[in-house]
């Protein structure tokens, strides 16, 4: 019981350490320096340091409100920064904007399609607005109808599309003038896992064709698909690294246990000290906490666990983690 | 939970949804109020104050006391003296006047010389509730002036020393139809314009796919006009559509230029779209939107002179009536439609509409793009 856990499992590790050596040579994509920026009173964004490569698939996480949408306006070129600088594909955000909405990407999570035109007449609408060619218009459209597995659906209204499939015209919209970054914000959303699925491994079919893209999620799982991951809260880059090495950053313990009483070891373990969080599984308790051992932890606190097992600690553990340590050292200062 | 119970809890949920539509509230009490007012204070059909001139050929005592007691009814303001017909119709023609008071030669003479005399009046007949308002009331003038005379100047040998004949020019049939079908296509391009370019744009708004413009390379002004250039024909298409039924069914004449009339229109369409474009930036929904565009065609009907006379309105009413675009739209093509106007009687007119959809296409545009950013 005493072993140290392994933070990530061992597949996950060999596959970003692949790709490491190629993304650190490639140039860099979005570079930023102290990029912030204020409403008023209230600092929305501040001291942002980013260097995204091409190629990257880059993750942006943090709980609602932290800074991300602020961010993605920024360096999309459609809010000015307050402070810093800051250049994306080439360009500078603060003088070039137009260059820089020629050369991107975008989608949220409200797929923005026109509802009442078809797949294919969505796709040709913003083929036209990003300037693809008249005369290659036709076969661009018909290559990520392709791509995404949609040539059956070209002639359906986009209204009448279940979630997932929206998902995938929303995406082939996304990159029908093959930008060379892409900007996903929240993009599975309300998407079933399956289609989820699909989605990253367009995602990163994508990526290694040399597209670098940038996306916000909730989701934790989709996390740990990133290459690279930055943590804001209350405006400010808390950590940057691959998903194994903020794992590791956050020097986290996990164990699964069964105990007898589960609700009464439950309220005794939450508000210890060092316990970052407990959680119901089904018959079973989730453990994490900073450094201690957590299942002699819970023989202290609930008496020996029936069964004991250690567990892999998650990037959404290391999230929980800094968000809530966050909150413990008060609110961010200016 | 009982029923009651059920019902108060919902009837709380929407009294608080309703206190953040700050829009809504807003048009709950504006709408009633305005139409207290509007109704209370503008409708009048009586005409009152309707613009007149005097083609005074007599220049005699008695002409101008005839004048003046026309004047003091308090229908007829005498705007100014003309000399002869074809002034009074180009006073018609561009709208500065409704009623002309044509005093022959010899009617002081032959009052003096106790001759019966006649006097005319002569209404313009575009505007029917004028017409019937104005015959009616210059002929109770005249009949008590008739009789005054009879008892104290003449002897009973003539039995009616003054007539009155009127002359209805442009529409003599007074057929309402005439006088509406013109207005309608006013009606019809405010309603359509403004509503259909406030709740386009509220919808890209409502389903995202504005944040998904905002982030492409188009410009604001790029989306603007690609939006607009479809309802600008659909506009030429419903007038045209109007102007030509109106005239195969209703017999609704046209009388003057069809260049000037669809040059003229340009300016009232791109004033109206510049609204609904404003509009749509205070929108938030489709819906919120429809309800700005029903809001605003209210007093577009009531202040415009589409419904009711706009010398019957009091002042102030007048005053808000000047500022709404269809105002002086209907004047441009009731006067091109029915009377014949030209580019020079119009010019006023034209004039206050330029300015107009000037203001609101600079307005819109700063909002907009203040909007996008």
């Amino acid at each position: 019981m005493t072993a140290p856990v392994a933070p990530v499992a061992p597949v996950i590790a060999a596959a970003t350490a692949d790709g490491d050596a190629a993304v650190a040579a490639a140039p860099l994509v979005i570079e930023t320096h102290g990029l912030g920026r204020r409403f008023g009173h209230l600092v929305a964004v501040a001291g942002v340091d980013l260097a995204v490569r091409r190629g990257e698939i880059f993750g942006v996480l943090g709980p609602n409100g932290a800074g991300k949408s602020t961010l993605i306006r920024m360096l999309c070129g459609i809010l000015d920064p307050t402070a810093g600088d800051g250049r994306v594909v080439g360009y500078d955000i603060r003088t070039q904007p137009e260059q820089i909405k020629q050369r991107i990407g975008y989608m949220t999570q409200r797929f923005s399609l026109y509802e009442d035109l078809s797949v294919e007449e969505n796709l040709t609408f913003y083929a036209g607005i990003y300037g693809v060619p008249r005369r290659v218009r036709a076969a661009r459209v018909a290559t990520v109808l392709a791509d995404n597995g949609l040539v059956g659906r070209k002639k359906q209204i986009a209204g009448t599309l279940s979630g997932g499939w929206k998902q995938r015209v929303a995406l082939a919209s996304a990159t029908i003038h093959q930008p060379p970054l892409l900007f996903l914000d929240e993009p599975t959303a309300g998407v079933d896992p399956v289609s989820r699925r699909e989605f990253w491994a367009e995602i990163h079919r994508l990526a290694a064709g040399g597209t670098t893209v940038l996306v916000t999620t909730h989701y934790m799982d989709e996390a740990e698909r990133c290459h690279r991951l930055c943590f804001i809260f209350g405006g400010r880059v808390l950590d940057v690294g691959r998903p194994d090495e903020i794992v590791d950053r956050a020097g986290l313990r996990a164990a699964e246990v069964e105990v007898d009483d589960a609700p009464a070891a439950t309220a005794a373990l939450a508000d210890h000290p060092d316990v970052i969080g407990v959680e119901a599984l089904g018959h079973r308790l989730r453990i994490v906490t900073r450094a201690v051992d957590p299942v002699a932890l819970v023989t202290g606190v609930a008496g020996p666990p029936r069964r004991a097992a250690i567990a892999r600690v998650s990037v959404e553990d290391a999230f929980v983690a800094m968000v809530r340590g966050q909150d413990a050292a008060g609110p961010v200062a200016a | 939970m009982s029923a009651l119970g059920r019902i108060a809890v919902i009837t709380r949920k929407e009294l608080l949804q309703l206190r953040r539509d700050r829009m809504t509230i807003g048009m709950m009490v504006m709408l009633p109020l305005m139409q207290l007012l509007l109704f209370g204070y503008a409708i009048d059909t009586d005409v009152r104050h309707a613009p007149t001139v005097v083609y005074d050929a007599d220049r005699t005592t008695a002409s101008r006391d005839l004048a003046r007691r026309l004047e003091a009814t308090g229908f007829y303001d005498v705007i100014g003296a003309v000399d002869g017909y074809p002034a009074i119709a180009a006073a018609f023609r561009s709208g500065t006047a409704r009623v002309g008071l044509v005093v022959p030669v010899g009617f002081g003479a032959g009052i003096t010389a106790h001759r019966p005399v006649e006097v005319q009046l002569v209404v313009d007949g575009a505007d029917a509730q004028t017409v019937a308002s104005a015959t009616q009331t210059a002929a109770s003038v005249v009949a008590a002036w008739s009789a005054e005379l009879r008892v104290t100047v003449l002897h009973d040998g003539v039995p009616e020393p003054v007539t009155l004949s009127t002359s209805t020019w442009y529409n003599p049939d007074l057929r309402t139809a005439v006088y509406v079908v013109p207005g309608l296509v006013g009606v019809i391009l405010t309603m359509t314009m403004v509503m259909f370019t406030a709740m386009g744009i509220a919808r890209e708004r409502e389903r995202g796919t504005l944040e998904q413009l905002i982030v492409s390379p188009v410009r604001s002004v790029e989306l603007v006009i690609g939006k607009i250039v479809p309802y600008l024909a659909i506009g030429y298409v419903q007038m045209t559509i109007i102007l030509v039924v109106g005239s195969l069914v209703f017999s609704v004449p046209f009388a003057g230029s069809w260049p000037l009339l669809y040059g003229l229109a340009a300016l009232f369409i791109g004033g109206s779209l510049a609204l609904g474009l404003f509009f749509s930036t205070l929108a938030r929904t489709q819906q919120q939107a429809m309800q700005m565009s029903f809001f605003f065609l209210l007093p577009n009907l009531l202040l415009s002179g589409f419904m009711f006379p706009f010398e019957g309105m009091p002042r102030f009413a007048q005053h808000l009536g000047q500022v709404i675009p269809l105002t002086h739209f209907l004047r441009i093509i009731r006067g091109i439609v029915l009377r014949g106007a030209t580019w020079r009687d119009l010019a006023p007119e034209v004039g206050w509409l330029a300015a107009i959809a000037g203001v609101l296409v600079v307005a819109s545009a700063l909002r907009f793009e203040k909007k996008l950013g």
